[in-house]
């Protein structure tokens, strides 16, 4: 049965639901559970519940460790820039062991951590830095756009066998919705449709799932159907759904809260562009953010960042219905 | 720990000679078969002593990671020679099917975790080991099996990188059964320690750094077999009671250079002579470690103490000799993976 609640108490949910299914799974991280009465500790004891020194190589590379052992270890990171303090645990140990092996070890561990808090936090704290990891095969990219896919996704890590990026978006943490109780799984690969629509697709991820659909709502009134799709996972990528819809509406925007360069979007144009194009009738229009490290002052952060207006702006060019800017 | 009894000491004797055989016949490669050996390998010879003296603590369930320079472990600990052989010649029934090479032997079944290319990265992977043993230490039900611990092997280089000392801290803090073995052969490819580490330029073991750590730091004579068992023994001893980390510095000497030429294809790879001849022009530096190889010495000591017969040692030399041997023939005629295989997608994704 499902029941409101916020994105970050499914997130919690999960966890908890599967330390209880599964015995192998821990938990542990930076300011995870310091307090001996965290719900937590109380249900999982000191052994599989630990907060750990701020020492992500240590972190990620003892995941990497306890997963080779046999262990499913969740890594809570708080922001994903701190993974880039362990990159090298992060995308060249922990996603290239189970080739390089021949196939005779697994990496099942998760690497949680925020993203995207366009907030007010500057320059550093603020990264939709996900693009970068989705050139590393083995490494997979959760990006969950909803309390549902929340605690689903996170289940979903949790049993793969791979490593798993498993990226919250900060903007989104009180947003409630219906999320089922008990197990709940989502699987990884199966882009969600948000919406039906038969005039142009808007591929979307994450926080920007929300403002696509809002300017879907907009461009409605205008007698404009959009079809929203949400990838849910990065890697894998759910291709497939994305070329069925382009095929259906001949027209392609990509909203990402990430780089233009370097980022999904991209990653989703190229595909798109190669294997979809006999459907394109208007070249691919990209709605990212700048490419420009996020400025701190309120006025400029949101000049750099990508909205519902913006997204509205893409269909309506690639509509031919505005005019594309020079 | 076990007493090191005479069947025990002639097996350490005969792990060391199939290790040095092994890297002899690697290192021939270059000259024999010109072009079978592709980018970077990197031998344990005159470090034997020292993998086979901490190997030697392992009860079952014990596992360990280590570096690039990786050969020497699974020797020890019964990989079929033949598939490490033709690994390195990257051929089809090379240990890890070809994907891994030289620097990424793997072999799980024999506690073999695997290592890491990069220095210092294995160091925090071998102490989650130790989490995931201290929690099966833990919740296991009573068996008069020991409590299991975990080998950490890295070199002295590896001891100034974050991820060295992010794990000791770690490890101590937590308990963590894992024993840190330094292999110190004093050169980080063709840098000297005491230029690139504060307390090897201030005259001082590097097995000091576990002091900051609250953590015994121990150094031993990493070409004596039997001392490294006893270090590694006792901080296996300490690890399975329970009693958290210690740090072996374990000195030795690596009687070859770092690892075969760099080169671009189409340039024929080969040994150059040791650094401590090449950058420094110490040729008496490396002369005295020959003469102070561990492999004749520890021969010499077993033999002088009569748990050897030098006929029966002289047989064990042959047969590695004709198992090192067959390991190359084996490799050679091995045919090389489908190139197909590269993409199989089961082994990027579960």
């Amino acid at each position: 049965m499902a029941r409101e609640i916020p994105y970050i108490a499914a997130v919690q949910e999960a966890i908890r639901v599967e330390m209880e299914r599964d015995p192998t799974v821990v938990f542990y991280g930076q300011d995870v559970a310091p307090s001996d009465e965290d719900p937590l500790v109380q249900a999982f004891g000191r052994e599989r519940v630990r907060v750990s020194p701020i020492s992500e190589t240590a972190e990620i590379g003892m995941a990497v460790g306890l997963a080779l052992a046999g262990y499913r270890p969740v890594v809570e990171l708080l922001m994903t820039e701190f993974m880039l303090v362990a990159m090298n645990q992060v995308v060249n140990e922990a996603p290239r062991l189970r080739y390089m092996s021949g196939g005779q070890v697994k990496v099942p561990a998760v690497f949680k951590a925020g993203y995207g808090f366009t907030a007010g936090w500057a320059g550093q704290h603020t990264g939709s830095i996900y693009g970068m990891f989705m050139g590393f095969p083995g490494l997979k990219i959760a990006l969950p756009a909803t309390p549902a896919d929340a605690k689903g996704l996170m289940a979903a890590a949790i049993r793969d066998d791979n490593p798993v990026c498993y990226l919250i978006n900060y903007l989104m943490v009180l947003e409630h919705g219906d999320v089922p109780e008990g197990e709940y799984v989502v699987p990884f690969g199966e882009a969600a449709v948000r919406r039906d629509g038969s005039d142009v697709t808007i591929v979307a991820t994450g926080w920007t799932v929300g403002r696509a659909l809002a300017a879907a709502e907009t461009l409605a009134q205008e007698g404009i159907q959009a079809e929203v799709i949400d990838p849910r996972t990065l890697n894998p990528l759910d291709t497939a759904t994305i070329l069925a819809s382009v095929e259906k509406t001949g027209r392609l925007v990509i909203a990402d809260q990430g780089t233009r360069h370097g980022g999904a979007s991209a990653v989703i144009a190229a595909e798109v562009a190669e294997h979809g194009f006999g459907s394109l009738k208007a070249p691919i229009t990209q709605v990212t953010a700048l490419d420009v490290t996020v400025p701190y002052s309120e006025p400029m952060e949101a000049y750099v960042l990508p909205n519902e207006e913006k997204i509205a702006l893409g269909v309506r060019q690639v509509l031919g219905e505005a005019p594309v800017a020079a | 720990m076990d007493q090191l009894d005479n069947d025990r000491l002639v097996w350490m004797f005969t792990q060391m000679l199939r290790i040095r055989e092994f890297e002899e016949r690697v290192k021939r490669t270059f000259e024999e078969h010109p072009g079978v050996i592709r980018g970077h390998t990197h031998l344990a010879d005159g470090a034997e002593a020292s993998i086979v003296g901490s190997l030697a603590t392992m009860k079952p369930g014990d596992q360990l990671m280590a570096t690039y320079r990786c050969h020497g472990y699974p020797i020890a600990l019964g990989t079929d020679t033949k598939a490490i052989m033709a690994e390195i010649y990257g051929r089809k029934d090379g240990l890890c099917g070809g994907y891994g090479g030289s620097m990424h032997l793997v072999d799980p079944g024999r506690g073999f975790m695997g290592t890491s290319g990069i220095v210092g990265q294995g160091i925090p992977q071998a102490t989650g080991l130790a989490f995931a043993a201290q929690l099966r230490n833990s919740s296991r039900p009573p068996t008069p099996e020991p409590p299991q611990v975990v080998l950490s092997f890295f070199g002295d280089g590896a001891s100034k990188q974050g991820a060295f000392h992010e794990s000791l801290n770690i490890a101590s803090l937590w308990k963590l059964p894992v024993v840190y073995v330094m292999e110190n052969n004093n050169y980080n490819v063709s840098t000297r320690s005491e230029q690139e580490d504060a307390n090897a330029a201030n005259g001082e073991p590097l097995s000091v750094k576990a002091a900051a750590y609250s953590m015994p730091g121990v150094t031993v004579d990493g070409g004596d077999p039997v001392a490294v068992y006893e270090a590694v023994g006792a901080a296996a001893d300490r690890a399975r009671a329970g009693d958290g980390p210690t740090l072996v510095e374990s000195k030795v000497y690596r009687l070859s250079a770092h690892g075969n030429i760099i080169a671009p294809p189409g340039v024929p790879l080969h040994y150059p002579e040791h650094e401590a001849i090449t950058t420094f022009g110490n040729r008496e530096e490396y002369e005295a470690a020959l003469r102070g190889d561990p492999v004749p010495r520890f021969r010499a000591r077993l033999v002088e103490q009569g748990v050897l017969d030098p006929a029966r040692a002289d047989e064990i030399a042959n047969a590695v000799t004709e198992e090192m041997e067959a390991a190359v023939q084996f490799a050679l005629d091995d045919p090389f993976p489908e190139p197909e295989a590269a993409a199989r997608n089961d082994y990027v994704y579960a």
